[in-house]
Protein backbone atom coordinates (compact mmCIF):
# COMPACT_ATOMS: atom_id res chain seq x y z
CA UNK A 1 0.00 0.00 0.00
CA UNK A 2 2.64 2.72 0.93
CA UNK A 3 5.45 1.53 -1.91
CA UNK A 4 6.65 3.70 -4.20
CA UNK A 5 8.48 3.93 -7.81
CA UNK A 6 11.69 6.50 -7.35
CA UNK A 7 12.78 6.16 -10.55
CA UNK A 8 12.41 2.87 -11.56
CA UNK A 9 13.52 1.57 -7.72
CA UNK A 10 10.87 0.32 -5.33
CA UNK A 11 11.08 1.76 -2.14
CA UNK A 12 8.83 0.43 0.69
CA UNK A 13 7.70 3.45 1.73
CA UNK A 14 7.75 6.85 0.61
CA UNK A 15 9.90 8.27 3.71
CA UNK A 16 13.15 9.05 3.45
CA UNK A 17 15.73 10.22 6.22
CA UNK A 18 17.45 13.25 4.48
CA UNK A 19 21.25 13.60 3.60
CA UNK A 20 23.20 15.21 6.60
CA UNK A 21 21.17 14.12 9.33
CA UNK A 22 21.02 10.51 9.72
CA UNK A 23 24.71 9.92 8.81
CA UNK A 24 25.23 6.32 7.36
CA UNK A 25 22.28 5.21 9.10
CA UNK A 26 23.97 3.00 11.62
CA UNK A 27 23.61 5.39 14.44
CA UNK A 28 20.08 5.17 14.25
CA UNK A 29 19.63 1.44 14.51
CA UNK A 30 20.26 1.62 18.38
CA UNK A 31 16.72 3.24 18.63
CA UNK A 32 14.89 1.20 15.74
CA UNK A 33 14.98 -0.85 13.06
CA UNK A 34 15.89 1.21 9.97
CA UNK A 35 15.03 -1.55 7.68
CA UNK A 36 11.75 -0.09 7.71
CA UNK A 37 12.61 2.98 6.42
CA UNK A 38 12.30 3.38 2.43
CA UNK A 39 15.25 4.81 1.67
CA UNK A 40 18.31 6.36 3.44
CA UNK A 41 20.34 9.56 1.53
CA UNK A 42 23.90 9.68 3.03
CA UNK A 43 25.87 11.95 4.70
CA UNK A 44 26.95 14.21 1.22
CA UNK A 45 30.39 12.76 -0.15
CA UNK A 46 32.82 14.22 -1.82
CA UNK A 47 35.73 13.09 -4.38
CA UNK A 48 38.27 13.93 -1.45
CA UNK A 49 37.37 13.84 2.13
CA UNK A 50 36.35 16.97 3.93
CA UNK A 51 37.33 17.63 7.50
CA UNK A 52 33.72 20.36 7.33
CA UNK A 53 33.81 23.85 8.70
CA UNK A 54 35.81 25.30 11.59
CA UNK A 55 34.11 26.68 14.44
CA UNK A 56 30.32 26.92 16.02
CA UNK A 57 28.19 24.48 13.47
CA UNK A 58 24.57 25.03 14.87
CA UNK A 59 22.47 27.55 15.94
CA UNK A 60 19.07 27.29 17.40
CA UNK A 61 16.84 29.49 16.21
CA UNK A 62 12.66 30.09 16.35
CA UNK A 63 11.41 27.00 14.34
CA UNK A 64 14.28 25.07 13.47
CA UNK A 65 18.08 25.40 13.44
CA UNK A 66 21.08 26.76 11.56
CA UNK A 67 23.79 24.46 10.27
CA UNK A 68 27.32 24.94 8.87
CA UNK A 69 28.77 21.53 9.01
CA UNK A 70 30.52 22.16 5.67
CA UNK A 71 30.27 18.57 3.74
CA UNK A 72 32.53 16.72 7.01
CA UNK A 73 32.90 13.06 5.02
CA UNK A 74 35.75 10.80 4.56
CA UNK A 75 35.85 10.76 0.73
CA UNK A 76 34.05 8.55 -1.69
CA UNK A 77 36.69 6.01 -1.40
CA UNK A 78 36.56 5.21 1.83
CA UNK A 79 32.53 5.61 1.97
CA UNK A 80 32.58 2.61 -0.75
CA UNK A 81 35.16 1.10 1.39
CA UNK A 82 33.54 1.22 4.37
CA UNK A 83 30.56 2.64 5.20
CA UNK A 84 28.68 1.42 2.18
CA UNK A 85 29.04 -2.05 3.22
CA UNK A 86 27.55 -1.28 6.24
CA UNK A 87 24.91 0.59 5.00
CA UNK A 88 23.82 -1.97 2.62
CA UNK A 89 23.30 -4.52 5.39
CA UNK A 90 20.67 -1.97 7.39
CA UNK A 91 18.41 -3.40 4.34
CA UNK A 92 17.10 -0.41 2.99
CA UNK A 93 17.61 1.50 -0.33
CA UNK A 94 20.61 3.82 -0.05
CA UNK A 95 20.59 7.24 -2.32
CA UNK A 96 23.83 8.34 -2.20
CA UNK A 97 24.53 12.13 -2.06
CA UNK A 98 27.25 13.37 -4.29
CA UNK A 99 28.32 16.97 -3.89
CA UNK A 100 31.33 18.42 -5.51
CA UNK A 101 33.23 21.72 -5.98
CA UNK A 102 33.75 21.08 -9.87
CA UNK A 103 32.43 19.35 -13.07
CA UNK A 104 35.03 17.52 -12.63
CA UNK A 105 35.27 16.39 -8.73
CA UNK A 106 31.35 15.53 -9.57
CA UNK A 107 32.58 13.50 -12.41
CA UNK A 108 35.10 11.30 -10.82
CA UNK A 109 32.83 10.85 -7.64
CA UNK A 110 29.95 9.59 -10.03
CA UNK A 111 32.57 7.46 -11.66
CA UNK A 112 33.43 5.61 -8.46
CA UNK A 113 29.99 5.07 -7.39
CA UNK A 114 29.14 3.66 -10.68
CA UNK A 115 30.89 0.79 -9.34
CA UNK A 116 28.65 -0.45 -6.58
CA UNK A 117 25.23 -1.47 -6.32
CA UNK A 118 23.86 1.92 -4.60
CA UNK A 119 20.42 2.33 -6.06
CA UNK A 120 20.10 5.93 -6.33
CA UNK A 121 22.73 9.09 -6.71
CA UNK A 122 21.20 12.41 -4.85
CA UNK A 123 23.37 14.81 -6.95
CA UNK A 124 23.76 17.64 -4.26
CA UNK A 125 24.04 20.88 -6.03
CA UNK A 126 22.15 22.88 -3.34
CA UNK A 127 24.94 22.44 -0.28
CA UNK A 128 25.13 26.57 0.85
CA UNK A 129 28.11 26.09 3.65
CA UNK A 130 30.71 25.21 0.90
CA UNK A 131 32.60 27.98 -0.70
CA UNK A 132 32.33 27.68 -4.39
CA UNK A 133 31.21 24.57 -4.25
CA UNK A 134 27.76 23.17 -4.54
CA UNK A 135 25.13 25.60 -4.06
CA UNK A 136 26.85 27.49 -7.09
CA UNK A 137 25.78 25.16 -9.44
CA UNK A 138 21.86 24.70 -8.08
CA UNK A 139 21.42 28.87 -7.98
CA UNK A 140 21.71 29.48 -11.70
CA UNK A 141 19.79 27.24 -14.89
CA UNK A 142 23.18 27.23 -16.61
CA UNK A 143 25.31 25.72 -14.60
CA UNK A 144 22.91 23.56 -13.26
CA UNK A 145 22.28 22.04 -16.61
CA UNK A 146 25.80 21.67 -17.58
CA UNK A 147 26.23 19.88 -14.22
CA UNK A 148 23.53 17.53 -14.56
CA UNK A 149 24.32 16.83 -18.22
CA UNK A 150 27.89 15.79 -17.46
CA UNK A 151 26.63 13.75 -14.58
CA UNK A 152 24.10 11.77 -16.87
CA UNK A 153 27.11 11.32 -19.16
CA UNK A 154 28.65 9.19 -17.13
CA UNK A 155 26.20 7.87 -14.94
CA UNK A 156 25.00 4.19 -15.16
CA UNK A 157 22.53 4.54 -12.29
CA UNK A 158 18.74 6.87 -11.96
CA UNK A 159 20.44 10.91 -10.95
CA UNK A 160 17.93 12.79 -8.40
CA UNK A 161 19.06 16.55 -8.55
CA UNK A 162 18.57 18.35 -5.25
CA UNK A 163 17.85 21.67 -5.53
CA UNK A 164 18.36 24.37 -3.88
CA UNK A 165 15.55 27.20 -2.56
CA UNK A 166 18.23 29.83 -3.03
CA UNK A 167 17.72 29.39 -6.50
CA UNK A 168 17.57 33.13 -8.86
CA UNK A 169 13.93 30.75 -9.61
CA UNK A 170 13.86 27.04 -8.74
CA UNK A 171 11.28 26.33 -11.03
CA UNK A 172 13.59 27.04 -13.71
CA UNK A 173 16.63 25.67 -12.23
CA UNK A 174 14.39 22.31 -12.13
CA UNK A 175 12.95 22.11 -15.71
CA UNK A 176 16.78 23.05 -16.80
CA UNK A 177 17.94 19.77 -14.69
CA UNK A 178 15.09 17.51 -16.31
CA UNK A 179 16.08 18.77 -20.03
CA UNK A 180 19.89 18.30 -19.10
CA UNK A 181 18.56 14.36 -18.12
CA UNK A 182 17.76 14.61 -14.42
CA UNK A 183 15.54 11.52 -13.69
CA UNK A 184 13.94 13.04 -10.66
CA UNK A 185 14.18 16.02 -8.44
CA UNK A 186 14.62 16.41 -4.91
CA UNK A 187 13.85 20.17 -2.94
CA UNK A 188 14.45 21.44 -1.03
CA UNK A 189 18.46 22.01 0.81
CA UNK A 190 18.57 24.62 3.84
CA UNK A 191 17.54 28.22 3.11
CA UNK A 192 20.74 30.55 3.23
CA UNK A 193 20.26 32.13 6.53
CA UNK A 194 22.65 33.97 9.33
CA UNK A 195 22.75 35.01 12.98
CA UNK A 196 24.38 37.37 14.98
CA UNK A 197 26.36 36.87 18.45
CA UNK A 198 25.06 40.02 19.94
CA UNK A 199 28.00 39.56 22.92
CA UNK A 200 30.58 39.69 20.44
CA UNK A 201 29.01 41.63 17.57
CA UNK A 202 29.96 39.21 14.86
CA UNK A 203 28.39 37.06 12.90
CA UNK A 204 27.50 33.26 14.98
CA UNK A 205 29.21 31.78 11.98
CA UNK A 206 32.80 31.76 10.59
CA UNK A 207 31.15 31.43 6.81
CA UNK A 208 28.93 34.08 8.11
CA UNK A 209 25.93 32.44 6.26
CA UNK A 210 24.63 28.71 7.17
CA UNK A 211 21.59 26.54 6.19
CA UNK A 212 18.32 27.07 8.01
CA UNK A 213 15.75 24.01 8.41
CA UNK A 214 13.08 22.91 10.53
CA UNK A 215 9.69 23.69 10.54
CA UNK A 216 10.06 27.20 9.85
CA UNK A 217 10.52 26.78 6.29
CA UNK A 218 8.11 24.23 5.55
CA UNK A 219 5.51 26.28 4.11
CA UNK A 220 8.59 27.87 1.69
CA UNK A 221 9.68 24.36 0.73
CA UNK A 222 6.31 22.94 0.15
CA UNK A 223 5.46 26.17 -2.38
CA UNK A 224 8.30 24.91 -4.17
CA UNK A 225 7.46 21.75 -4.41
CA UNK A 226 4.02 22.27 -5.40
CA UNK A 227 5.18 24.79 -8.26
CA UNK A 228 7.75 22.66 -9.24
CA UNK A 229 5.88 19.55 -9.54
CA UNK A 230 3.60 21.61 -11.79
CA UNK A 231 6.45 22.03 -14.26
CA UNK A 232 7.89 18.70 -14.23
CA UNK A 233 7.28 15.26 -15.37
CA UNK A 234 9.77 13.08 -13.29
CA UNK A 235 9.54 11.84 -9.76
CA UNK A 236 9.89 14.57 -7.14
CA UNK A 237 11.41 13.62 -3.47
CA UNK A 238 9.80 16.51 -1.62
CA UNK A 239 11.54 18.28 1.84
CA UNK A 240 11.87 21.32 4.57
CA UNK A 241 10.46 21.27 7.71
CA UNK A 242 8.47 17.83 7.82
CA UNK A 243 7.72 17.38 11.44
CA UNK A 244 5.09 14.50 11.41
CA UNK A 245 2.45 12.46 8.99
CA UNK A 246 0.55 15.41 8.40
CA UNK A 247 3.18 17.71 6.76
CA UNK A 248 4.16 14.35 5.15
CA UNK A 249 0.86 13.83 3.59
CA UNK A 250 0.80 17.89 2.25
CA UNK A 251 4.17 17.47 0.36
CA UNK A 252 3.04 14.07 -1.67
CA UNK A 253 -0.17 16.26 -2.30
CA UNK A 254 1.35 18.92 -3.11
CA UNK A 255 2.79 16.52 -6.14
CA UNK A 256 5.88 15.01 -4.15
CA UNK A 257 6.05 11.13 -5.04
CA UNK A 258 7.90 10.85 -1.98
CA UNK A 259 9.43 12.90 1.05
CA UNK A 260 12.71 12.92 3.27
CA UNK A 261 12.59 13.89 6.88
CA UNK A 262 15.52 15.81 7.96
CA UNK A 263 15.79 17.89 11.46
CA UNK A 264 13.01 16.28 12.74
CA UNK A 265 15.26 13.23 13.62
CA UNK A 266 17.18 15.02 15.74
CA UNK A 267 13.53 15.86 18.37
CA UNK A 268 12.48 12.11 17.78
CA UNK A 269 14.85 9.65 17.17
CA UNK A 270 12.29 7.77 15.55
CA UNK A 271 10.20 10.15 14.16
CA UNK A 272 10.16 8.69 10.08
CA UNK A 273 8.98 5.13 11.45
CA UNK A 274 5.78 7.11 13.32
CA UNK A 275 5.62 9.16 9.91
CA UNK A 276 5.35 6.02 8.54
CA UNK A 277 2.86 4.69 10.38
CA UNK A 278 0.71 7.90 10.46
CA UNK A 279 0.84 7.96 6.31
CA UNK A 280 -0.77 4.34 6.48
CA UNK A 281 -3.55 5.16 8.96
CA UNK A 282 -4.54 8.06 6.64
CA UNK A 283 -4.87 6.17 4.08
CA UNK A 284 -6.77 3.46 5.71
CA UNK A 285 -9.20 5.68 6.99
CA UNK A 286 -9.63 7.72 3.48
CA UNK A 287 -9.72 4.53 1.57
CA UNK A 288 -6.76 5.27 -0.40
CA UNK A 289 -4.86 2.65 -2.08
CA UNK A 290 -1.63 3.81 -3.31
CA UNK A 291 -0.39 7.15 -2.81
CA UNK A 292 -0.86 7.81 -6.90
CA UNK A 293 -3.96 8.63 -6.08
CA UNK A 294 -3.48 11.63 -3.71
CA UNK A 295 -0.21 12.79 -5.21
CA UNK A 296 -0.26 16.00 -6.66
CA UNK A 297 -4.42 16.29 -5.70
CA UNK A 298 -3.72 19.39 -4.64
CA UNK A 299 -3.81 20.72 -7.82
CA UNK A 300 -6.42 19.50 -8.74
CA UNK B 1 24.75 -0.44 28.41
CA UNK B 2 23.12 -0.23 25.11
CA UNK B 3 21.35 3.63 24.17
CA UNK B 4 17.55 3.85 24.26
CA UNK B 5 14.99 6.52 23.89
CA UNK B 6 12.48 6.48 26.63
CA UNK B 7 10.23 8.60 28.26
CA UNK B 8 10.02 8.35 32.38
CA UNK B 9 8.90 10.35 35.45
CA UNK B 10 10.51 12.88 37.30
CA UNK B 11 10.79 11.68 40.87
CA UNK B 12 12.62 14.94 42.36
CA UNK B 13 13.93 18.02 41.07
CA UNK B 14 15.33 20.28 43.32
CA UNK B 15 16.76 23.61 43.88
CA UNK B 16 20.20 23.13 45.08
CA UNK B 17 21.54 26.80 44.73
CA UNK B 18 20.66 29.59 43.07
CA UNK B 19 19.98 28.51 39.48
CA UNK B 20 21.37 25.04 40.17
CA UNK B 21 18.88 22.04 40.25
CA UNK B 22 19.21 18.59 40.61
CA UNK B 23 16.86 16.16 39.05
CA UNK B 24 16.13 12.43 39.46
CA UNK B 25 14.56 10.26 36.72
CA UNK B 26 12.62 6.92 37.53
CA UNK B 27 14.35 3.99 35.82
CA UNK B 28 17.21 1.44 36.10
CA UNK B 29 20.31 3.41 34.75
CA UNK B 30 22.64 1.13 36.94
CA UNK B 31 24.75 0.01 33.72
CA UNK B 32 25.51 3.60 32.77
CA UNK B 33 28.99 4.98 32.61
CA UNK B 34 30.61 8.23 34.66
CA UNK B 35 30.80 11.16 32.19
CA UNK B 36 28.54 10.20 29.57
CA UNK B 37 25.18 11.91 29.13
CA UNK B 38 21.50 12.44 27.76
CA UNK B 39 19.69 14.16 25.22
CA UNK B 40 16.57 15.29 27.33
CA UNK B 41 13.59 17.32 26.55
CA UNK B 42 10.43 17.61 28.33
CA UNK B 43 8.34 19.85 25.66
CA UNK B 44 6.97 20.13 22.23
CA UNK B 45 9.11 21.66 19.24
CA UNK B 46 10.38 25.05 20.79
CA UNK B 47 12.87 24.99 21.48
CA UNK B 48 14.08 23.03 18.99
CA UNK B 49 16.66 20.85 20.04
CA UNK B 50 16.94 18.75 23.11
CA UNK B 51 19.54 19.13 25.57
CA UNK B 52 22.62 17.35 26.40
CA UNK B 53 23.19 16.57 30.32
CA UNK B 54 25.79 14.50 31.80
CA UNK B 55 25.03 11.69 34.30
CA UNK B 56 25.82 13.32 38.01
CA UNK B 57 24.75 9.99 39.41
CA UNK B 58 23.18 6.25 38.32
CA UNK B 59 21.48 3.54 39.97
CA UNK B 60 19.07 0.92 39.42
CA UNK B 61 16.61 3.31 40.97
CA UNK B 62 16.76 6.05 39.00
CA UNK B 63 19.26 8.57 37.62
CA UNK B 64 20.17 12.21 38.63
CA UNK B 65 20.89 15.24 36.14
CA UNK B 66 23.19 18.63 38.07
CA UNK B 67 21.92 21.11 35.41
CA UNK B 68 21.98 24.94 35.82
CA UNK B 69 19.25 27.19 34.01
CA UNK B 70 21.08 28.85 30.99
CA UNK B 71 18.68 28.88 28.98
CA UNK B 72 14.86 27.98 27.82
CA UNK B 73 15.46 24.28 27.76
CA UNK B 74 17.11 24.18 31.08
CA UNK B 75 14.46 27.00 32.47
CA UNK B 76 11.95 24.38 31.33
CA UNK B 77 13.76 21.47 32.90
CA UNK B 78 13.57 23.14 36.63
CA UNK B 79 9.19 23.61 36.34
CA UNK B 80 9.13 20.02 36.04
CA UNK B 81 7.63 18.55 39.13
CA UNK B 82 7.42 15.06 40.46
CA UNK B 83 5.49 12.86 38.10
CA UNK B 84 5.60 14.75 34.87
CA UNK B 85 7.57 13.00 32.39
CA UNK B 86 11.22 13.78 30.37
CA UNK B 87 12.18 12.28 27.37
CA UNK B 88 15.57 10.77 27.62
CA UNK B 89 17.93 9.61 24.79
CA UNK B 90 20.77 8.13 25.84
CA UNK B 91 22.96 6.99 27.90
CA UNK B 92 25.13 8.32 24.82
CA UNK B 93 28.78 9.40 24.45
CA UNK B 94 32.18 7.29 25.74
CA UNK B 95 32.48 8.69 29.36
CA UNK B 96 35.57 8.20 31.61
CA UNK B 97 37.38 4.86 31.12
CA UNK B 98 36.70 4.38 34.92
CA UNK B 99 38.02 0.88 34.42
CA UNK B 100 41.84 2.44 33.60
CA UNK B 101 42.39 5.11 36.19
CA UNK B 102 44.03 3.75 38.98
CA UNK B 103 46.39 4.97 42.08
CA UNK B 104 46.13 8.72 43.27
CA UNK B 105 43.65 10.71 41.19
CA UNK B 106 42.83 14.61 41.30
CA UNK B 107 39.45 16.16 39.77
CA UNK B 108 39.16 19.56 38.84
CA UNK B 109 35.65 21.37 38.24
CA UNK B 110 34.48 24.93 37.56
CA UNK B 111 31.17 25.46 38.06
CA UNK B 112 28.58 23.25 37.21
CA UNK B 113 31.37 21.07 35.61
CA UNK B 114 31.37 19.34 38.85
CA UNK B 115 28.16 17.21 37.48
CA UNK B 116 29.41 14.64 35.81
CA UNK B 117 31.80 13.80 38.58
CA UNK B 118 28.95 12.50 41.07
CA UNK B 119 29.10 9.25 39.43
CA UNK B 120 32.99 9.44 38.40
CA UNK B 121 33.59 9.13 42.34
CA UNK B 122 31.77 6.27 43.06
CA UNK B 123 33.27 4.66 40.07
CA UNK B 124 37.08 4.97 41.05
CA UNK B 125 36.21 3.80 44.26
CA UNK B 126 39.52 2.14 44.66
CA UNK B 127 41.45 5.38 43.44
CA UNK B 128 42.80 8.21 46.07
CA UNK B 129 40.99 10.98 45.33
CA UNK B 130 41.81 14.54 45.81
CA UNK B 131 38.56 16.47 44.42
CA UNK B 132 39.30 20.44 43.84
CA UNK B 133 36.10 22.31 42.51
CA UNK B 134 35.62 26.13 41.71
CA UNK B 135 32.24 27.73 42.31
CA UNK B 136 31.15 31.45 41.24
CA UNK B 137 29.91 31.72 44.49
CA UNK B 138 27.94 29.62 46.81
CA UNK B 139 29.19 25.88 46.30
CA UNK B 140 26.51 22.78 45.96
CA UNK B 141 26.79 19.20 44.98
CA UNK B 142 30.18 18.85 46.96
CA UNK B 143 28.68 17.25 50.27
CA UNK B 144 28.13 14.76 48.21
CA UNK B 145 31.48 14.26 46.54
CA UNK B 146 33.36 14.36 49.85
CA UNK B 147 32.27 11.01 51.20
CA UNK B 148 34.26 9.56 47.78
CA UNK B 149 37.04 11.47 48.31
CA UNK B 150 40.21 12.02 50.72
CA UNK B 151 40.53 15.96 49.72
CA UNK B 152 38.35 18.57 49.00
CA UNK B 153 39.84 22.10 48.08
CA UNK B 154 37.62 24.93 47.15
CA UNK B 155 37.70 27.95 45.82
CA UNK B 156 35.44 30.64 44.58
CA UNK B 157 35.27 33.73 42.51
CA UNK B 158 33.47 35.97 45.39
CA UNK B 159 35.49 34.31 48.02
CA UNK B 160 32.06 33.21 49.56
CA UNK B 161 33.82 29.70 50.18
CA UNK B 162 37.69 28.30 50.40
CA UNK B 163 40.00 30.05 47.99
CA UNK B 164 39.46 33.03 46.79
CA UNK B 165 40.10 33.34 43.17
CA UNK B 166 40.24 30.39 40.32
CA UNK B 167 40.90 27.08 41.54
CA UNK B 168 43.60 26.56 39.17
CA UNK B 169 45.58 29.06 41.45
CA UNK B 170 45.39 26.20 43.98
CA UNK B 171 45.88 23.06 41.84
CA UNK B 172 49.60 21.59 40.96
CA UNK B 173 49.30 18.05 39.10
CA UNK B 174 52.55 16.78 40.68
CA UNK B 175 52.32 13.67 42.29
CA UNK B 176 49.26 12.48 40.54
CA UNK B 177 48.49 9.43 38.38
CA UNK B 178 45.36 10.80 36.98
CA UNK B 179 43.79 14.15 36.64
CA UNK B 180 39.72 13.99 35.40
CA UNK B 181 38.77 18.09 34.63
CA UNK B 182 35.09 19.31 33.66
CA UNK B 183 34.13 22.97 33.19
CA UNK B 184 34.96 25.94 31.27
CA UNK B 185 37.21 25.77 28.48
CA UNK B 186 39.55 27.88 29.81
CA UNK B 187 39.66 26.22 33.03
CA UNK B 188 40.37 22.48 31.26
CA UNK B 189 42.87 23.86 28.30
CA UNK B 190 45.05 25.04 31.59
CA UNK B 191 44.33 22.14 33.37
CA UNK B 192 45.55 19.74 30.25
CA UNK B 193 48.68 22.14 29.79
CA UNK B 194 50.19 21.84 33.03
CA UNK B 195 49.62 18.07 33.17
CA UNK B 196 51.41 17.59 29.58
CA UNK B 197 53.96 19.64 31.17
CA UNK B 198 54.54 17.49 34.43
CA UNK B 199 53.93 14.45 32.28
CA UNK B 200 50.63 13.57 34.11
CA UNK B 201 47.95 12.02 32.02
CA UNK B 202 44.96 14.05 31.45
CA UNK B 203 40.93 13.55 30.83
CA UNK B 204 39.09 16.31 29.66
CA UNK B 205 35.01 16.38 29.78
CA UNK B 206 33.78 18.57 26.82
CA UNK B 207 30.84 20.31 26.34
CA UNK B 208 29.13 21.53 22.79
CA UNK B 209 25.88 22.45 21.13
CA UNK B 210 24.40 19.60 19.73
CA UNK B 211 21.45 18.33 17.65
CA UNK B 212 21.63 14.61 17.11
CA UNK B 213 23.18 13.46 20.18
CA UNK B 214 24.27 9.80 18.36
CA UNK B 215 26.78 10.94 16.00
CA UNK B 216 25.05 11.75 13.02
CA UNK B 217 25.14 15.01 12.46
CA UNK B 218 28.04 16.38 12.48
CA UNK B 219 26.80 19.42 14.53
CA UNK B 220 29.12 18.99 17.52
CA UNK B 221 32.73 18.30 16.46
CA UNK B 222 36.08 19.40 17.65
CA UNK B 223 39.03 19.60 16.87
CA UNK B 224 41.83 17.48 17.84
CA UNK B 225 45.37 16.35 16.98
CA UNK B 226 43.94 13.16 15.42
CA UNK B 227 40.98 15.93 13.01
CA UNK B 228 37.55 16.55 14.29
CA UNK B 229 35.99 14.50 16.35
CA UNK B 230 32.30 14.32 17.66
CA UNK B 231 32.09 15.39 21.03
CA UNK B 232 28.71 13.32 21.23
CA UNK B 233 30.40 9.59 19.44
CA UNK B 234 34.43 10.21 19.82
CA UNK B 235 34.12 12.16 23.56
CA UNK B 236 32.76 13.73 25.56
CA UNK B 237 35.87 12.71 27.03
CA UNK B 238 38.94 13.25 25.46
CA UNK B 239 42.98 13.09 26.83
CA UNK B 240 44.66 16.33 27.39
CA UNK B 241 46.74 15.24 24.94
CA UNK B 242 44.66 15.56 22.24
CA UNK B 243 42.35 18.28 22.54
CA UNK B 244 42.11 22.24 23.76
CA UNK B 245 45.93 22.07 23.20
CA UNK B 246 46.82 25.46 21.47
CA UNK B 247 46.61 27.37 24.52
Amino acid sequence: MLSVDICGVKLKNPVITASGTFGFGEEYNDYYDVSKLGAISSKGLTINPKAGNDGIRLHEVTGGLINSIGLQNPGIKEFIANEYPKMKKLGTVTLANLGGATIEDYVNGMKLLNETDIELIELNISCPNVKSGGMAFGIQCGPAYDVVKEIKSVSNKPVIVKLSPNAENIVDVAVKCVEAGADGISLVNTFKAMAIDINTKKPVFKNVFAGLSGPGIKPIALRMVYEVAAAVNVPIIGMGGIMNWKDAIEFIMAGADAIQVGSANFIKPDVAIEIIDGIEEYMRREGIKSLTEIKGIAHK
Amino acid sequence: MSSKYQKAKVIQNIELSEGIYKMTIDGDYSEDKAGQFYMLRSWGIEPFLSRPISIHDANSEGITFLYEVVGEGTRLFSELRNGDYLELLGPLGNGFDTEKISGKVAIVTGGIGIAPMGLVVKQLENCEIDFYAGFRDKDYAIDYIENHVKETHISSDSGAKGHKGFIIEIFDPTGYDYVLSCGPTPLMKRVAAACNEKGVKSFLSLESHMACGVGACLGCTCDTKSGKQRVCKEGPVFSGEEVLTDA
